[in-house]
């Protein structure tokens, strides 16, 4: 019942926002072709904090999150410009995020280093490595399908009713909260995030369980990578700045708490759509940008606060 | 206090608590974990309101209504957990929040005065004013959060098991501190679960349960049996029973083990169906040993075999030895408070609640039901989380893990510190059942009466070193105290 009702406390969040701009620009927010787009935006943070969720949740930080992204779209598109296949081409793109959480994961189990830190290393070391690997300039690469990832669907695949890499995003996630919630190592995840020395006299491997969580995080930040290239369709060292915020702001926002042990998926997928939804919504509203940062700011120090709250009786 | 009364929702914490305490007069409360101490020790700070009932402090109606408001009135509290700035110099945190100020600026010379003054009138003026908290042992902080009530004039001091974390001295410095304090006409509460401690340190008891005031009176007239009844709510059977055990083979076998935090050596052999225990002082290495054989800490020297496996140990292995650990730092290593109860009951063996890999949430909470019924753990729900129960529950949720991984060999550290009689029976019933079901149970604890009542073979620790493992009715109180402390 609680666990319901705290489930349903970002959904409301949702609800409210979208009711609020649908009242305030009748007919323009909700429509076919504006949700299509705000899925279409939020599917590569959504796709980053699936993520960040099993980081956080094991009490963990990845402020790295943004350069990774970054790194994968200049990977992705120097291998298609030096004539791959997409699918090895993404293929190789994502290994190479997971090892990229490798090294993060090593870091951190293996030198015993707050995860904070070594993502701040790594925050501008693999930004620099895109930079370098790209010759600091954008990376032109063919066109293939991989660009039809996230482009509104022409009329004949109506069908598909969402663009295919919103699929990719929503079928990842699925396998996340199914990760998080049913198998042995989901519960080796969150005990870590709750109480780390718990955790190992209880036998878990502490330091491969965070390895692994790190290698899937960067694994899943590559594939937000791959979603980013088809949304640029050009690999851009530069893209992706300050992405690492957003990203823990929607894992923050769906309930998760950064002190680690608590985690969801549902609540970070809503969490992210929440930001997509405001950001959207105040463009329809032709409000500057400065005031959409101000209401985002509000909405994520309110959302924890209210979390705060409704746990206190706990 | 008369008649408080404190409802959460629909439970009753509190249902009519009585007490008084004079100037000069040490008066213990005691009384099962849930009977409703934490939560009258809120309302004497102003955490909580009652709901009905009246407080009187000096004859005028008192009725704070915060924490801050309590302290002004002169009502201090000394938490188990202690609240000081680790940082901080002893000075600073004495006059914490009510620093002497010249001009807005911090008067420096006027903070150390006040400071020593205060540690003065504890009779510990040796304690060095601008030294640093953090660096102080733990002993040391206690009477430094007791300066700071002293120093901002409180007259009326809670103290909440404040013998929790001392050594035996500590605790004799403690009840001189204590003392000196009544006789210096100060009204003094004393929170407790060990009764001789009750007895050491206060004139009169006052026994709560099921929040309410079920008995008291001056300690000079009421003998234990007495205060026990009225905790329990009946007369308390055999505290610890006592099966028929035959001792099997031997599964943990060490010689001359030393560890990285081990400083001396261990020998012992333990038998299937038996309980050995270990007495010893605080810091004499008993926790380190039990850690070395769990595999939590590196060995250094020596040999240890667990259920026939010897070589690298971890956690890991020891569990699927059939080994099991509670720690005894219970909130810090032993249970993950954040959790369910049903996570941390099945955390060790999630396997086997599903098909491979699996967790299935029905069939955690059933293989937690089984426990959670057979050893009483309090609780509403498998879901509800632990830090939410009780210390003797969640001491309960921890021991039931290794019931759940069905071990053959229990290392138990301190099971029973700081948690109630009623759980702790039911903890000592269970380490029976399991010696007579041929299981080995290796018992550290500090609280010799359990170690005489419990255990088949005791051995004493001092210094790093282990001594004979003897028969209990070879031993008595005295011979062990006097080997812990190195005089044997």
């Amino acid at each position: 019942m609680t666990a319901w009702l705290r489930r349903l406390g970002p959904l409301a969040g949702l609800v409210l926002v979208v009711l609020l701009f649908t009242v305030l620009r009748p007919g323009q927010f909700v429509t076919p072709a504006n949700l299509e787009i705000m899925l279409l935006q939020t599917a590569v943070v959504a796709t980053a904090a699936l993520g960040m969720t099993l980081v956080i949740a094991a009490g963990g930080i990845d402020l790295s999150v943004g350069a990774q992204v970054a790194l994968a779209t200049v990977t992705l598109a120097t291998l298609l410009a030096h004539g791959w296949s997409p699918s090895a081409a993404a293929a190789t793109t994502v290994l190479t995020g997971a090892a990229c959480g490798c090294l993060i994961g090593g870091l951190v189990a293996g030198l015993r280093l707050p995860p904070f830190i070594v993502t701040l290393g790594t925050w501008g070391g693999l930004r620099g490595l895109a930079k370098g690997l790209s010759g600091e300039t954008m990376v032109v690469a063919p066109t293939t399908w991989l660009n039809d990832l996230l482009t509104a669907l022409p009329p004949e695949q109506r069908w598909m009713v969402v663009p295919p890499g919103v699929w990719l995003t929503i079928l990842l996630a699925v396998a996340v909260a199914a990760l998080l919630q049913f198998t042995v190592f989901g519960r080796h995840v969150l005990a870590i995030g709750s109480n780390e020395p718990t955790a190992r006299l209880c036998g878990v491997a502490v330091d491969r369980v965070k390895v692994a969580v790190y290698a899937l995080a960067s694994a899943l930040a590559a594939v937000a990578g791959v979603l980013q290239f088809a949304y640029l369709t050009v690999g851009d060292p530069t893209t992706a700045l300050g992405m690492e915020l957003d990203v823990i702001a929607a894992v923050v926002i769906g309930g998760a708490s950064l002190t680690g042990g608590r985690g969801s998926v549902a609540g970070t997928l809503i969490g992210a759509l929440i930001m997509t939804a405001v950001a959207n919504g105040c463009t329809k509203l032709e409000l500057p940008n400065w005031v959409q940062e101000i209401v985002t700011g509000v909405i994520i120090v309110a959302a924890v606060a209210i979390d705060r709250l409704r746990r206190r009786d706990e | 206090m008369r008649g408080v009364r404190k409802s959460f929702n629909a439970t009753v914490a509190l249902a009519g608590v009585d007490l008084a305490v004079a100037p000069g007069e040490v008066l213990a409360v005691v009384g099962e974990n849930g009977a409703g101490k934490s939560t009258l020790m809120k309302v004497l700070a102003g955490v909580v309101r009652p709901d009905a009932g009246s407080m009187l402090l000096d004859g005028r109606p008192y009725a704070p209504r915060s924490p801050r408001d309590a302290r002004s009135g002169g009502v201090a509290m000394i938490h188990q957990e202690l609240a000081l700035a680790p940082h901080l110099t002893v000075a600073d945190n004495i006059l914490l929040g009510a620093e002497p100020a010249r001009g807005g600026l911090l008067d420096r010379a006027a903070v150390r005065q006040r400071a020593r003054a205060a540690l003065a009138e504890l009779g510990r003026p040796d304690i060095d004013p601008s030294g640093i908290v953090g660096s102080l042992p733990i002993a040391d902080r206690q009477v430094v959060e007791i300066a700071r009530a002293l120093a901002v004039g409180c007259r009326v001091l809670v103290l909440d098991e404040p013998t929790s974390s001392l050594t035996a001295e500590d605790v004799r410095h403690l009840e001189t501190l204590v003392r000196r304090l009544r006789d210096r006409g100060h009204a003094i509460l004393f929170i407790s679960h060990v009764l001789e401690e009750v007895r050491s340190f206060a004139d009169r008891v006052t026994v709560l349960r099921d929040g309410a005031t079920v008995g008291g009176g001056d300690l000079a007239d009421v003998d234990d049996a007495a205060i026990v009844a009225w905790m329990v709510g009946r007369p308390l059977r055999e505290l610890y029973p006592r099966s028929p055990r035959t001792p099997g083979e031997v599964v943990l076998e060490i010689a001359e083990l030393a560890g990285r935090r081990l400083p001396g050596s261990a020998s012992l052999t333990l038998r299937r169906g038996e309980v050995l225990g270990i007495a010893g002082l605080v810091g004499a290495g008993r926790t380190e040993l039990l850690r070395a054989i769990f595999g939590l800490d590196p060995v250094r020297s020596g040999a240890l075999r667990v259920a026939g496996h010897a070589g690298p140990a971890s956690p890991a292995r020891r569990w699927a030895a059939g080994a099991g650990m509670v720690s005894e730092d219970r909130k810090a290593e032993g249970l993950a408070v954040g959790m369910s109860v049903a996570d941390n009951l099945t955390l060790s063996r999630l396997g086997r609640l599903g098909p491979p890999g699996l967790v299935l949430p029905g069939r955690q909470a059933a293989a937690a039901r089984r426990w959670i019924d057979s050893l009483q753990i309090r609780c509403r729900d498998v879901a509800q989380t632990v830090g939410a129960l009780s210390g003797g529950n969640q001491q309960k949720v921890a021991v039931a893990r290794l019931l759940h991984h069905d071990v053959d060999l229990l290392l138990l550290d301190e099971p029973t510190r700081g948690i109630d009689v009623g759980a702790k029976a039911r903890i000592y019933a269970v380490i029976d059942e399991l010696a007579a079901r041929g299981r080995a149970v290796l018992l550290v604890s500090s609280h010799l009466p359990e170690l005489l009542g419990v255990c088949d073979r005791v051995a004493v620790m001092c210094r790093g070193r282990l001594g004979p493992a003897r028969p209990v009715d070879e031993v008595d109180e005295r011979v062990l105290m006097q080997e812990a402390i190195g005089r044997a």
